[in-house]
């Protein structure tokens, strides 16, 4: 019994109940005539789609950076990677070979100078971060209007500049991933190796990444600031290159979720787009100050989970879609809840 | 030993530095004013709109400051309450001042409600008000949705069917506030110099001024300035923290709920679902335009901010189209204009904070080194 109370403890009650509730949709399903084999394909399509971006929420939490709420920025670097490589004309598997590596120098640049101002702002990192991200999406979507790219299959038809707010990626890096190694059982169940693969690898990078000097020296400083400076561990440095590490996930994770979904977002896309992967990565069991990858796997799941049987369940049910309430108020529900546990409120 | 003393120059910079954000947004709009083709009575007339249609709502903002709980992204929440005190208002078909003044009885217990439930909150994370406030207020969005798009019309009763979506639950996406719209506006309006002045609006207005100013002097408004410098201290003094904090949300996000209002019958339409989302944010940034902080904020910050922030405004989308001949440009610069002052208002805040500490340090040095307590 006090095995069960230990778990139910560490586990938290918010996943517990979130667990359940997925676990009796998918029960439900069935009965209100859902095919669950679809269900289940769209929610790993959607966790692969999502699951870098959520893993990017890693070494920021693990330096004591507290959640990235500056996720967008990140994302612009994976935007301007993406269409950097459509304008140079790559297409098929190098485009998106092109759009990641164009994406890295944004991503180092954007995110050294990120980090560079969250080391100037220690203790209200998260506020800062979200507007960071919500200014570099305003200023990106002047950007997008004034910079010089003229391929015809992303600028306004009529005018000949400025890009469209959304382009398809379509004959340059659509499914590369997902298609590769593809496999489908039955009729409604496709499972997209490629791109499961992929984040697998970033993931166990990540990991082993977080078992190196560096990557322990980066645990030390989130965990206990005074303790890493008396070992001789610039902290400055540390933080600095955790912010890199996530701007750059950010960055790959946007060009994964564009060659699933199709589209290219500009303007005002990544605006909220933080949102959902910070309660993710919350709901798979990470805190302020601790992450793991396994909370990255286990969060995305299940928040990608109800995402996808929320809404048919539910309209099957009542005939209405609320899953768009239920999302806005599972998904802040818990970045409340992790805001607010007392013992993380000593950081 | 004269060199640790803080300098003239040192002293002008310090000025300069705090009223960045004014002089900044001073500058932007005067560039903007001849490139927009606007006249000055034009202009004048849009500020005078925009201040009795805003202030009130910017002025709500001030009382967690005087508590030091930062910017209360929490305001929505009054707003959100305020929202439904109008829709009410509407369905039961009371026009007019009496309509306005049912929708604020309504919101009140509402707004009080949403606000006690904030503070609590807020309570449990102490260090980080701002950036949780921010996510209540996406939050209760959420439950507001549910209520609104939901439960009225079906659970809870609406009469008036053009309310209601054609599906026959939920309320539809505007609202027509035809009923009530600049009720008070118009009410005692004078014209001055070609402009009109909604004078009953300014009265309210100058009347919750004065309410802030005897406020701060009572002993609750003493109480939250105590608690704003430093919890421990006010609490050793006996004064219950966590209370006064509670009970400067109320206040805060009734006010917001009554702001709201306000500011909706100027506008004449309700968006259901996004006039609350957007106001929080344009309310932050304007106070901060004004050259307010997260720890110090005035009546003269309101005001000042309220000109300038909405001015931009009114200048930006025109200018944008003269200098690079694309009004939307204008349009996403005003976008970028907002967040980017309340990033760079928070930015400055934190770094001046660390400065004044080192500064505080430095200058503590000096007097022990005059009054010859340390060797130099």
């Amino acid at each position: 019994m006090t095995k069960i109370k230990q778990f139910i403890h560490s586990f938290g009650w918010p996943r517990i109940i979130i667990g359940l509730f997925l676990l009796s949709l998918f029960i439900i399903a069935p009965f209100v005539g859902i095919n669950v084999s679809t269900s289940l394909s769209d929610t790993i399509v959607r966790f692969g789609m999502n699951g870098i971006m959520v893993l990017a929420m890693v070494p920021m939490i693990h330096s004591g950076c507290g959640l990235n709420f500056g996720l967008p920025l990140g994302i612009i670097a994976g935007l301007l990677g993406g269409t950097l490589s459509i304008e140079f004309n790559f297409v098929g598997n190098v485009s998106f070979l092109m759009a990641i590596l164009l994406s890295t120098p944004f991503a180092v640049i954007l995110g050294w100078g990120y980090g560079k101002l969250l080391n100037r702002v220690k203790g209200s990192e998260m506020m800062i971060a979200t507007y960071v991200g919500f200014s570099s999406v305003a200023f990106m979507c002047i950007m997008w209007l004034l910079l010089p790219y003229n391929h015809p299959s992303m600028v306004w038809g009529y005018a000949g500049t400025g890009l469209r707010t959304t382009i398809s990626t379509e004959g340059y890096y659509w499914h590369v991933l997902s298609n590769f190694l593809k496999f489908g059982i039955g009729d409604h169940f496709t499972f997209p190796t490629g791109m499961i693969l992929f984040f697998a690898l970033i993931a166990f990078l990540m990991w082993a990444f977080l078992h190196t000097k560096k990557g322990t020296a980066m645990t030390a400083v989130g965990s206990n600031p005074v303790f890493a400076r008396a070992s001789g561990i610039n902290i400055d440095k540390i933080r600095t290159l955790s912010v890199i590490m996530s701007t750059w996930l950010g960055a790959i994770g946007i060009l994964v979720y564009q060659q699933s979904f199709g589209f290219i977002q500009l303007y005002m896309g990544p605006f909220y787009m933080a949102l959902p992967a910070v309660s993710a990565i919350l709901i798979g069991g990470a805190s302020v100050n601790k992450a793991t990858i396994l909370n990255v796997v286990v969060g995305t799941l299940l928040f990608q989970g109800i995402l996808t049987m929320t809404p048919s369940v539910m309209n099957s049910i009542i005939h209405t879609d609320m899953s768009e309430v239920i999302r806005i108020i599972v998904s802040n529900g818990m970045i409340l809840y992790a805001l607010t546990r007392k013992s993380e409120a000593t950081r | 030993m004269s060199k640790l003393r803080e300098t003239r120059g040192q002293k002008i910079i310090g000025a300069l530095e705090k009223n960045a954000v004014p002089i900044l947004f001073g500058i932007i709009c005067l560039i903007g004013i001849p490139f927009s083709g606007y006249s000055l009575g034009y202009l004048g007339q849009e500020i005078i709109v925009r201040i009795s249609r805003n202030s009130f709502l910017i002025i709500a903002l001030l009382v967690p400051i005087m508590a030091g709980m930062g910017l209360n992204f929490g305001m929505t929440l009054g707003a959100m309450a305020g929202q439904i005190g109008l829709i009410f208002m509407v369905d039961w078909g009371i026009v007019g001042i009496p309509g306005m003044i049912l929708a604020m009885i309504i919101s009140t217990p509402i707004s009080a409600f949403l606000g006690w439930m904030c503070g609590k909150i807020l309570n449990m994370a102490k260090g980080r008000e701002m950036v949780t406030s921010y996510i209540i207020g996406f939050f209760i969005n959420g439950v507001y949705q549910l209520i609104v798009l939901y439960g009225m019309g079906s659970v809870i009763p609406i009469k008036n069917t053009s309310l209601v979506l054609p599906r026959g639950y939920g309320i539809r996406n505007t609202v027509n506030l035809i009923t009530i719209r600049k009720a008070l506006d118009n009410l005692l309006a004078i014209r001055f110099l070609g402009i009109s002045i909604p004078f009953a609006t300014l009265l309210i207005i100058a009347l919750l001024c004065i309410f802030i100013v005897w406020f701060r002097r009572t002993k609750l408004g003493q109480d939250m300035r105590a608690v704003g410098q430093d919890m421990e201290v006010a609490r050793a003094a006996g004064i219950r923290v966590e209370h006064t904090r509670i009970v400067s949300v109320v206040i805060s996000t009734i006010l917001a709920g009554y702001g709201m209002i306000l500011y909706l019958q100027n506008m004449g339409t309700l968006n259901t679902y996004n006039s609350h989302m957007q106001i929080g944010m344009f309310s932050i940034a304007a106070l901060l335009v004004g050259g307010a902080s997260v720890a110090r904020a005035s009546i003269g910050n309101v005001f000042l901010g309220v000109s300038l922030f909405h001015l931009m405004f009114v200048v930006s989308p025109p200018a944008g189209k003269r200098i690079i001949g694309d009004a939307q440009l204008g349009e996403y610069f005003r976008v970028f204009v907002s967040y980017g002052v309340i990033t760079i208002a928070l930015v400055l805040y934190e770094i001046r904070k660390r400065r004044k500490a080192a500064r505080g340090g430095l200058l503590l040095a000096q007097d022990q080194v005059d009054s010859g307590e340390v060797d130099a």
